[in-house]
């Protein structure tokens, strides 16, 4: 069956093309093939790994180009990284499709979301499944599309086509850097192939100061992906597009690349300290700062988009402190829960008549079991409970950051997990426990300004005055019609099963790697690649990480369940530190001020020197053309005797310059 | 015997009084027959060459004679035009002739 692993990207590319061509009329039943198609990838990739959990990296490449000395290549590969990431695509994928089956049933286009979302999963399958760097950066430029083009799903959501350009143009930066990266990478070994890189990396063939330059190059590719500091300012907005697409895009799978293509080049940045550093760095200050806006943050969908900036910055952070299994592992089972817990936000909003600002939740639990006890394991998950699956990878992050980095990561570390704990619990006390406040009919909250922005930005929709099909589209139901009369209620199978598949994993990921059983994900992971010893933690690291997550949660419980402190202490305690983080530490304002402003400054003036100066030369000509032309058609009045005059005035010219220059009569 | 250019004078000064006639007068007939009054003026000169020109000979004369054809048949055309125009137009003033405008 590894041999046939081909055909795990090529089941949703024939999704994608069969809803391309023939969508139209299938409607509906456009999601019948899209689950299909994953279903079959689902089934390849559990054969393919289990085949090579006793196997052999399996290369198939053919040439492709062929220029002097160098061949490119192109093929897939099955290393047992890959292996385990396209069990998490396409397992992921596989849930996300079922669940948009009802999420999305009203949406007139839905067969063009499903045919994204086929050509979201060829793309990432693909970029997976790659055996070279270059056929990875082609996937990698494919998925940044698919991103584009679903985050700008509801397009017409003025929101949403700015979240969509913003995702595009700030993940473009990291692509340069990608690009420049592997242009180095090429000058220098001849060749894409990851083993030959590896093998020039070992043998010294390139200096330090290029590795370095390199290592760095591709890690900004990685900082632009998966939404690290200070690239992170597209994700949160991201969350414009529809809830399955955060789930499967913007909290599973694509945001995973740019880990996954730290671990893939991991020989690389092993080479060089100072890339080391930087990669630890860059993930404990992204988990950091995160984690802290993602404390305020009052959408249910932005909490958690920040909680999965946090996330990735551990994995990034394993990742630099030499945890190479730890950072992957933590890409696997947080692929699981983060999908869970998106999943669950999304049946939330579904039900609650898409609102997402959580003060205007609360009190569903009895109202939905299964999304409630689903979304519960899975911030039991997130924020490192024994034994769920964010336990074991989590601890493992600690111990490597302890072990192989400084006392500043650890401690970093550590406040990130206490604060996502916190977070987390903050979310679930809000939305699920308490009364449901969503059921007046005048919002609250109408006069906070961010409520406007996020919370109720689905409403304000319905009242463009454009909008009587864009409604059905956006399935953004204007709030006088059945909004918000009767009280939510659990969604139907298409969006539980799929919460309680990821709920079991959730569970269960991390017994891939339990200590007591020798690591067998370790084992398999580091077969064969020289990455050194791996980290593990003492037992009092477990303990003291349990702990932390424990106390979280407890000051969750106690503010927002309990009541014993007031939801607003620490926003008044500190309304300066409250409000820095309720702005993103003015990132967005910043980055407005120092970089798009001046390149639109610059644009602003090309474009008028254009305008003037290139525009103004060309136009010259054809006005001074246009203008002798008409000073000599005024010339022209039809008078016969006009005419007639000038004629002879000229033959009398000509005859006296005759005369006078050519001697002709003399 | 005359000198030649005194034929020679009286015809530039008929062309140029013909000219003149072309070029100012409003009356389309009146053109006309300017036009004929310079056809006339160039019959003076080929007639003077032909009598006592350097190369003296017929044919100057038998030209003189095509020229005065031609310019019947020309005065004939022309009117048939000038009435032509003045049935369609209304008018025979050459200044509201002007569809040749730009």
């Amino acid at each position: 069956m590894i041999q046939n692993a081909w055909l795990i990207p090529v089941f949703p590319l024939i999704a994608f093309l069969i809803l391309l061509f023939i969508g139209r009329f299938l409607k509906e039943k456009a999601s019948y093939v899209g689950i299909a198609a994953l279903a079959l990838s689902f089934i390849v990739s559990v054969l393919v790994l289990f085949e090579r959990i006793g196997g052999e990296t399996y290369t198939f490449v053919i040439e492709w180009i062929t220029f002097g000395e160098s061949t490119i290549t192109m093929g897939y590969e099955v290393t047992a990284l890959n292996a385990m990431m396209l069990i998490v695509v396409t397992l992921v994928s596989l849930v996300v499709h079922i669940f948009s089956r009802e999420y999305m049933h009203d949406d007139n286009r839905i067969h063009v979301f499903y045919s994204y979302l086929g050509l979201f999963s060829f793309s990432m399958l693909g970029l997976v499944l790659a055996p070279n760097v270059l056929q990875l950066f082609i996937f990698w430029e494919l998925v940044g599309l698919c991103s584009f083009l679903l985050v700008g799903f509801w397009y017409f959501k003025p929101e949403a086509a700015a979240a969509a350009k913003k995702a595009f143009l700030t993940t473009r930066i990291g692509d340069v850097g990608l690009l420049l990266g592997l242009v180095i990478l090429f000058n220098q070994t001849g060749s894409f192939d990851y083993g030959v890189i590896y093998a020039a990396v070992e043998n010294g063939l390139i200096n330090d100061t290029l590795i370095t330059a390199t290592a760095l190059l591709i890690f900004l590719g990685a900082v632009g992906k998966s939404a690290q500091f200070p690239l992170h300012v597209w994700l949160p907005d991201a969350m414009e597009g529809p809830t399955p697409v955060s789930a499967l895009i913007h909290a599973a799978t694509m945001v995973a690349a740019g880990v996954y293509l730290v671990g893939v080049m991991y020989p690389l940045f092993l080479a060089s300290s100072t890339a080391m550093t930087v990669v630890a760095y860059t993930g404990a200050i992204t988990a950091f700062f995160a984690a802290t806006m993602a404390l305020v943050m009052t959408d249910i969908k932005r909490v958690l988009a920040y909680s999965t900036i946090s996330q990735l910055g551990f994995m990034i952070l394993a990742l630099g402190t030499a945890g190479y299994v730890a950072g992957l592992f933590h890409l696997m089972t947080h692929a699981f829960f983060k999908a869970l817990l998106f999943l669950g936000a999304g049946s939330v909003i579904f039900a609650v008549h898409h609102r997402q600002d959580i003060r205007d939740m609360g009190g569903l639990w009895s109202k939905m079991k299964i999304t409630s006890v689903t979304f519960l394991i899975g911030a039991l998950a997130i924020a490192g409970v024994f034994p769920l699956a964010g336990f074991w990878s989590k601890e493992e992050i600690l111990a490597s950051a302890l072990l192989n980095g400084d006392g500043f990561l650890f401690a970093i570390a550590l406040i990130t997990a206490f604060m996502t704990a916190f977070y987390m619990f903050r979310l679930f006390f809000k939305t699920f426990t308490g009364e449901y406040r969503g059921g007046d009919h005048d919002d609250p909250h109408a006069d906070d300004p961010r409520v406007d922005a996020y919370g109720a930005a689905d409403v304000a929709e319905a009242d463009n005055p454009r909008d009587e099909s864009m409604d059905k589209e956006a399935h953004v139901p204007p709030a006088e019609d059945h909004g918000h009369h009767h009280s939510p209620e659990e969604n139907s199978g298409f969006m539980t099963l799929p919460l309680i598949v990821l709920a079991s994993l959730a569970v269960v990921a991390g017994l891939v790697n339990l200590p007591f059983m020798g690591y067998p994900l370790e084992g398999f992971l580091t077969e064969g690649l020289n990455l050194g010893s791996q980290p593990h933690g003492a037992l009092w690291l477990a303990i003291l990480s349990l702990a932390v997550a424990g106390s979280g949660i407890a000051l969750a419980w106690a503010m927002y369940y309990k009541g014993a402190i007031a939801e607003d202490f620490f926003a008044k305690k500190a309304p300066g530190v409250h409000n820095l983080l309720l702005n993103k530490y003015y990132l967005d304002e910043i980055y407005t001020a120092v970089f798009v402003r001046p390149t639109v400054a610059i644009g602003r003036f090309f474009w008028e020197m254009d305008k003037s100066i290139v525009d103004g030369m060309v136009n010259l000509i054809g006005r001074s053309t246009s203008s002798t032309g008409r000073s000599f058609g005024r010339r022209h009045n039809g008078q016969l005797q006009t005419y007639g005059l000038v004629s002879i005035l000229g033959g009398i010219v000509v005859i006296a310059l005759a005369f006078v220059l050519r001697g002709y009569f003399g | 015997m005359v000198p030649v250019t005194f034929f020679l004078a009286l015809a530039a000064i008929l062309f140029c009084i013909g000219l003149y006639g072309v070029l100012t007068r409003r009356h389309l007939v009146i053109v006309l027959v300017c036009i004929e009054l310079m056809l006339n003026s160039v019959n003076i000169n080929l007639v003077a060459f032909s009598a006592i020109g350097p190369f003296a000979n017929i044919t100057g004369q038998v030209f003189t004679l095509f020229v005065i054809t031609v310019a019947a048949a020309e005065a004939a055309v022309g009117l048939a035009i000038l009435i032509a125009l003045y049935r369609n137009r209304n008018s025979i003033d050459v200044i509201k002739h002007d569809l040749l405008r730009w």
